[in-house]
């Protein structure tokens, strides 16, 4: 089972992309098998804090370890894959 | 998208940030309520500025602060900041806060991201502890993740009005643009200059070996500002920025009093001593005395236990000590009962600035009313010449705001003399009263001559002195002139036995005089006497005469009567044969 949790700011632009990506790469290469929670940083600003979140979106991986973090639009399939351990190098 | 700004009245706008002297050149502090940029190449010491900016606003203006971290670890500049002495555990964490905002090491990226959800925690924190100051400190690390020069401008757009929605007073510190080891672009680096109120500039460079910091004020909105470099050290107590007086401001009232210079006749000679707070130069050459002349004003400060700092950058102190104690000068028991410091330096290095702090420090910590520097010329030792005058001046200007005597010495090598006839600090214009010493060689000696070149309001002998050092302590002599020239040593001791002896023969003669003549007045009163008792003589021998004639006469009268009255012949015929 892959657990996130997605750290947006409300509905900015790059946080609303994120969202978006996030789903559609899990319901292709983990249907089923994961977890998502979105954190508002705007609703929980100390979560974010404690956590270290700083830019925004952020995803952070909490299982399986080992404990991962994407910044950005996860735009770029591959590099989450490959982050993800979900692709080869190549 | 721009925030109106309502005019403040100028001491409310400004967020002073207690380092010495940089919120004299900004008249106040930086702009409250804005933000500024700070930069600085590495090791320059933003992240310093930035936290004595904190320090000084969460424990002396109740302005609680956020330091956000992207380089270095937050731990790590807390015990950095250890050093000086700030203490922030006693601060942390309600009116103090580090929030570490480093990059993972191991971070991936995958398309754009930005700064929103930092400010919205940091939004969060600050309505929470009641933040009124944030520090941004190397934005450029994260400035660098962003993806192109667009993302960039508007993720510093995004912070800056965030700054300003949040009334936050914002320090954003950075590399230098365009330096090598800058991260951030020109163009961004650019954009930020603009954006921001205020642009401070912090250097660091090496001039001759030594290192010198200097900051610089390269802009600030809505306030007037010296734009000059000003010198800067990272002295005990954080940072401390070397300001040129600034007009106005004020000097420690002026005193007539007057100390004693601890020479007895050099008071005599500037009309009593030198005056209360003033700045005294002793110029001369090597071995002219010059430590004595000063080892002598700071224990006559002493006996009027006066807290004084001795500076000895020659020689050790217990050097000088011991060479004192020679000329009958004695500060061991001064500095046992901690009137006096003694502080040597003898191969100091540093910048002429870091000296300076180091003086105003010792002596402000010993809580000195007497200074001195022996000799000031070890301020253009290192680095540069303009620098080291700077630094000089400056002294001067601080020892007058604090009331402080200074006496300093200042070496001339005679070739330095020939060439610009002063001291080489140019600090001769600025001193008060100016002694100089200097050899005089005369008949193969060479001997001590003092002069008061200078000595403002104070009516202050012309004539050169000889000074003479003995087991006793220092005296000034008189010196002869003859024909226009001043004699000392053992001309002036000839000069004074010749008219010693001079004197003498001339005392002789007018007592055998005196002699003579009461001999010879006795002489004549003796003939007088005896002339006296002629005349008695003669007197009496005068009237016996008289009365022996007298009765003769009556006798022969009286003969002659008888005869006739026995001749019985009639009375005209008296012929008595």
């Amino acid at each position: 089972m892959y657990r996130f949790e997605l750290f947006v700011a409300g509905d900015a632009v790059n946080s609303a992309q994120a969202v978006a990506n996030l789903t559609s790469i899990c319901r292709e290469y983990l249907p089923d098998r994961y977890e998502i929670e979105v954190v508002d940083v705007f609703k929980e600003p100390n979560r974010a804090l404690t956590q270290g979140v700083f830019m925004t979106p952020t995803l952070m991986t909490l299982a399986p370890p080992p404990p991962r973090r994407i910044i950005g639009t996860l735009s770029d399939a591959r590099i989450v894959l490959l982050t993800l351990g979900l692709a080869t190098p190549g | 998208m721009k925030t109106p700004l309502p005019a403040l009245p100028r001491e409310m706008h400004k967020a002073p940030t207690g380092i010495a002297g940089f919120d004299q050149i900004t008249a106040g502090g930086l702009p409250k309520g804005r933000t500024t940029l700070l930069e600085g190449s590495p090791g320059a010491g933003k992240t310093l500025f930035a936290l004595h900016f904190l320090v000084h606003g969460a424990r002396h203006c109740g302005e609680p602060g956020i330091l956000v971290a992207f380089e270095e670890a937050a731990e790590r500049i807390v015990a950095n900041a250890d050093g000086f002495g700030w203490d922030l555990a006693e601060l942390i964490p309600d009116q103090l806060m580090f929030v570490d905002a480093r990059p993972d090491a191991d971070l991936v990226r995958s398309g754009n991201f930005d700064l929103i959800g930092m400010l919205a925690s940091l939004g969060a924190l600050a309505k929470q502890m009641g933040a009124r100051r944030i520090v941004f400190d190397a934005i450029d690390i994260i400035l660098a993740l962003l993806p192109d020069e667009s993302a960039r401008r508007r993720e510093i757009h995004r912070l800056h009005e965030w700054l300003l929605a949040q009334g936050l007073t914002g320090l954003i510190t950075a590399k230098k643009g365009g330096d090598e080891g800058s991260s951030i672009s020109t163009t961004s680096h650019g954009f930020m200059q603009f954006m921001v109120d205020c642009s401070v500039v912090l250097n660091h460079t090496i001039v001759l070996g030594v290192s010198q910091r200097d900051v610089r004020v390269q802009k600030y909105r809505g306030s007037s500002f010296n734009e000059d470099e000003s010198p800067f050290v990272i002295g005990p107590g954080g940072l401390d920025v070397a300001i040129a007086r600034m007009l106005g401001a004020a000097d420690a009232p002026t005193s007539s009093e007057r100390i004693t210079t601890g020479v007895e006749r050099l008071d005599t000679m500037l009309g009593g001593g030198y005056y209360r707070g003033a700045s005294v130069l002793v110029t001369g050459f090597p071995g002219t005395a010059k430590t004595t002349l000063s080892g002598a004003f700071a224990a006559a400060a002493c006996e009027r236990s006066e807290r004084t700092v001795f500076f000895s950058f020659d020689s050790d102190g217990s050097e000088v000590m011991r060479n004192l104690t020679s000329v009958g000068i004695r500060l061991e028991q001064h500095v046992q009962s901690g009137t006096l410091r003694m502080v040597s330096a003898r191969t100091i290095s540093g910048s002429a600035e870091t000296l300076l702090s180091r003086i105003k420090a010792i002596a402000t910590q010993h809580q000195a009313r007497c200074l001195v520097i022996d000799p000031l010329s070890t301020l253009s030792k290192s680095g540069s010449e303009l620098a080291a005058h700077g630094a000089a001046e400056r002294l001067i200007d601080w020892t007058k705001s604090q009331g402080i005597t200074l006496l300093c010495t200042s070496l001339l090598d005679e070739l330095a003399e020939q060439k610009n006839g002063g001291a080489q600090l140019h600090i001769s214009t600025l001193a008060d009263t100016w002694i100089h010493l200097n050899y005089l060689v005369q008949a193969g000696e060479r001997n001590r001559g003092m002069s008061i070149i200078k000595s403002r309001g104070t009516a202050h002998s012309n004539q050169v002195r000889e000074m003479i050092l003995s087991e006793s302590g220092v005296t000034l002599a008189d010196t002869y002139t003859a024909g226009g020239e001043v004699l000392m040593g053992t001309l002036r001791w000839q000069k004074e036995s010749a008219e010693r002896i001079a004197n003498e023969v001339a005392e002789a003669q007018g007592e055998l005089k005196r002699v003579r003549l009461d001999a010879e007045e006795a002489e004549l009163a003796v003939k007088l006497k005896s002339l006296q008792t002629e005349l008695v003589a003669k007197q009496v021998e005068k009237a016996l005469l008289t009365r022996t004639s007298m009765s003769r006469e009556r006798e022969l009268a009286g003969e002659l009567s008888r005869i006739r009255e026995s001749r019985g012949a009639d009375a005209t015929n008296l012929d008595p044969m």
